[in-house]
C-alpha cells in the first residue's frame, strides 16, 4: 500500500479520488463543513470573550475627571513650613479615597523652578516615590521620612536617601479669585531637575531613559495642555 | 487436533437485588436478607448502576491503587498535603463567600468584622482560611524541595514541573489578591505596594498596575476586581491545573529516591562476574 502523505496530492478533489467529487472542485464538501463549523465556534467565543475582555480592560483607558479641590485661604500657608491638607482622590468611597497633600507658600530663594500661574503654591503628594506609602512631614528635620521602607526627601521634596526614584510628586495649585482660596489640581509627577511629566506610579524614575520606559497611563487625570 | 481455547466469558451475568454471591437465584427465598445486607445491597446496586454507565472504577483503580517505588516516605505525602491545604482554603472560602461584602466604602471592613466577633464559629473559618493561606504557601514549597532534591522533575516529568511552577505562582497571586480583602490599614496599604511593585515593569508595568486597580487610584472597583480575581478566576484555574498535575503523576508514575538504585536482572548480575 503507497503512503498516502508522501504521494503528491492534486488540489482537485476529484484527482483524489474522494466519492462525490466533482469537475473543479478544490474543497470536499467535509473539509468545508469542518472548516466552517471550527470558524463558527471561533466566532461564538470571540462574541463573549471580546467584550468581556473589552470590558475588564476598560478603565486603563478611561481619563478620570478632576476638579479644583479648596484647601483654605492664602494667608493659612507659609515659605518655611508645610500646612497637612486633607484632599479627596477617589470618589465614593469615604475616607478611604481621601489622601493627604502638604502645602507650603512658593519660597523663591529655595524654588528654583520656574514660576507661571500654577505654582504659586507648592503642594506635595504624600505618596512615597520608592512604592506608594505615605510619607509624612518632620518639621524638626525638615524632611519627609517614609515608614515603609526608609525614603528621605528634603524639605522640597528631592530625595535625600533611600530607595525612592524620584522626587514627591506634586498637584497644580492656583489662587481662586473668586473665592480667595487656594485651589489643588491634578497630580503631576517631576524629575530630579523638577521638570514636569504626567502623574506616574510610584517606583517609576523619569530620569534619563526611565521616562520612556514607564510611559504615561492613559486614566491619570490631567490639565488640559500640561503634563 | 489441537484442542481450540474456549471463547472468553464476555459477560457475567448482572446480580440482582435479593440474589445471593455465589447462587443463580433459583428462588428459594428472596425475603431472607437481614437489614444489613439488604443496606449493603443497596449501596452495591447504586455503585454498579453508576459505574456499569461510566466505567468510573478503572479511573479510581488507576488513580488509586496503583505501584510505587520501594524506598519512599513521608517527603512524598507533601503533594497530597498541598492540595488539601487547596481544598480547605476552597471549603472555608466558599462560606467566608457567604458573609464577605467586597464594598470598598466600609462594607467589606464590617462584614469582616461580622464574620470575626459576631458570627457562629465565624473566627475559627475565618482564622482557617488565613493561616490555611500561609500554610498552603509553605507546603508547596516543602513540596517543591522535595522535587528538586530528589531529581524528581527529570525526564519523563519536565511538564509535571512546569506545571507545577504555574500552581506556585497562581497561589502566590491568590495570596496577593486575598490580602486585600479585610481592606483594613495593614491590606490596604501592602496592597498598594504590592500593585506599585508591578508598575516597576518597564513598558506594560503602569498598564499592568492600571488593570489591577482598575484605574489610576484604589478606587471602589479595585476591591471587586480584587474579589473576582481571588475567588474566581484563579481557584477555577487551579483546580484545573491540579487536576492536569494528578493526570501526569499518575500516567508517568512516582519518581524512586535517589538512593534507590535499580534492581538489575538476575543474568546481567552473573554475566558481570
Amino acid at each position: 500500500m503507497q503512503d498516502r502523505h508522501k504521494a503528491a496530492k492534486s488540489k482537485y478533489t476529484s484527482d483524489r479520488q474522494i466519492p462525490g467529487a466533482f469537475e473543479g472542485e478544490t474543497v470536499s464538501r467535509r473539509r468545508f463543513m469542518v472548516l466552517s463549523a471550527n470558524g463558527a465556534g471561533v466566532v461564538a467565543a470571540m462574541a463573549f470573550t471580546l467584550p468581556a475582555l473589552g470590558f475588564a480592560l476598560g478603565p486603563i483607558f478611561s481619563r478620570e475627571p478632576f476638579s479644583w479641590q479648596a484647601v483654605g485661604p492664602p494667608d493659612d500657608f507659609v515659605e518655611t513650613t508645610y500646612a497637612t491638607r486633607v484632599i479627596q482622590e477617589v470618589q465614593g468611597i469615604g475616607e478611604a479615597g481621601n489622601t493627604i497633600a502638604y502645602v507650603r507658600k512658593r519660597n523663591p530663594a529655595i524654588d528654583t523652578e520656574p514660576v507661571d500661574q500654577y505654582n504659586r503654591f507648592v503642594a506635595l503628594s504624600d505618596r512615597c516615590m520608592h512604592l506608594g506609602c505615605p510619607v509624612r512631614f518632620v518639621a524638626a528635620a525638615d524632611r519627609f521620612i517614609c515608614p515603609c521602607h526608609g525614603g528621605v526627601y528634603d524639605f522640597r521634596g528631592m530625595v535625600a536617601g533611600g530607595p525612592p526614584v524620584r522626587p514627591l510628586d506634586r498637584f497644580y495649585t492656583r489662587l481662586n479669585t473668586n473665592t480667595g482660596l487656594v485651589e489643588l489640581g491634578p497630580r503631576y509627577s517631576v524629575n530630579s531637575e523638577l521638570h514636569r511629566f504626567s502623574p506616574r506610579d510610584p517606583g517609576e524614575p523619569l530620569d534619563g531613559i526611565g521616562q520612556y520606559l514607564y510611559p504615561a497611563q492613559f486614566d491619570t487625570s490631567k490639565l488640559p495642555n500640561h503634563p | 487436533m489441537p484442542k481450540l481455547p474456549s471463547p472468553p466469558k464476555i459477560l457475567t451475568p448482572v446480580k440482582r437485588p435479593g440474589e445471593n454471591g455465589n447462587g443463580n437465584g433459583n428462588g428459594n427465598g428472596t425475603g431472607t436478607l437481614t437489614p444489613g445486607q439488604a443496606t449493603v445491597e443497596a449501596g452495591l446496586t447504586v455503585v454498579d448502576w453508576v459505574d456499569e454507565r461510566t466505567s468510573l472504577s478503572g479511573g479510581v483503580r488507576w488513580l488509586l491503587f496503583r505501584k510505587v517505588p520501594r524506598g519512599i516516605n513521608w517527603a512524598y505525602t507533601l503533594g497530597s498535603a498541598t492540595l488539601f491545604a487547596f481544598l480547605s482554603q476552597a471549603v472555608t472560602g466558599v462560606f467566608l463567600a457567604m458573609f464577605y461584602r467586597p464594598d470598598a466604602y466600609g462594607g467589606a471592613y464590617e462584614s469582616i468584622r461580622y464574620i470575626t466577633d459576631d458570627a457562629f464559629l465565624g473566627q475559627l473559618v475565618r482564622a482557617m482560611h488565613k493561616w490555611g493561606a500561609s500554610v498552603m504557601i509553605i507546603l508547596i514549597f516543602l513540596h517543591m524541595a522535595r522535587v528538586f532534591f530528589f531529581g524528581a522533575y527529570k525526564y519523563p516529568r519536565e511538564l509535571t514541573w512546569v506545571i507545577g511552577v504555574v500552581l506556585l505562582i497562581l497561589t502566590l497571586m491568590m495570596g496577593f489578591t486575598g490580602y486585600l480583602l479585610p481592606f483594613d490599614q495593614r491590606s490596604y496599604w501592602a496592597s498598594v505596594v504590592g500593585v506599585n511593585i508591578n508598575s516597576g515593569g518597564p513598558f506594560i508595568g503602569p498598564y499592568l498596575s492600571d488593570f489591577l486597580r482598575a484605574g489610576p487610584q484604589f478606587g471602589a472597583t479595585t476591591l471587586s476586581r480584587f474579589y473576582a480575581i481571588h475567588m474566581l478566576l484563579i481557584p477555577g484555574l487551579i483546580a484545573a491545573l491540579i487536576g492536569a498535575h494528578l493526570y501526569l503523576i499518575t500516567k508517568l508514575g512516582i519518581s524512586a529516591p535517589p538512593w534507590i538504585k535499580a534492581e538489575e536482572e538476575p543474568e546481567l548480575r552473573e554475566s558481570q562476574v
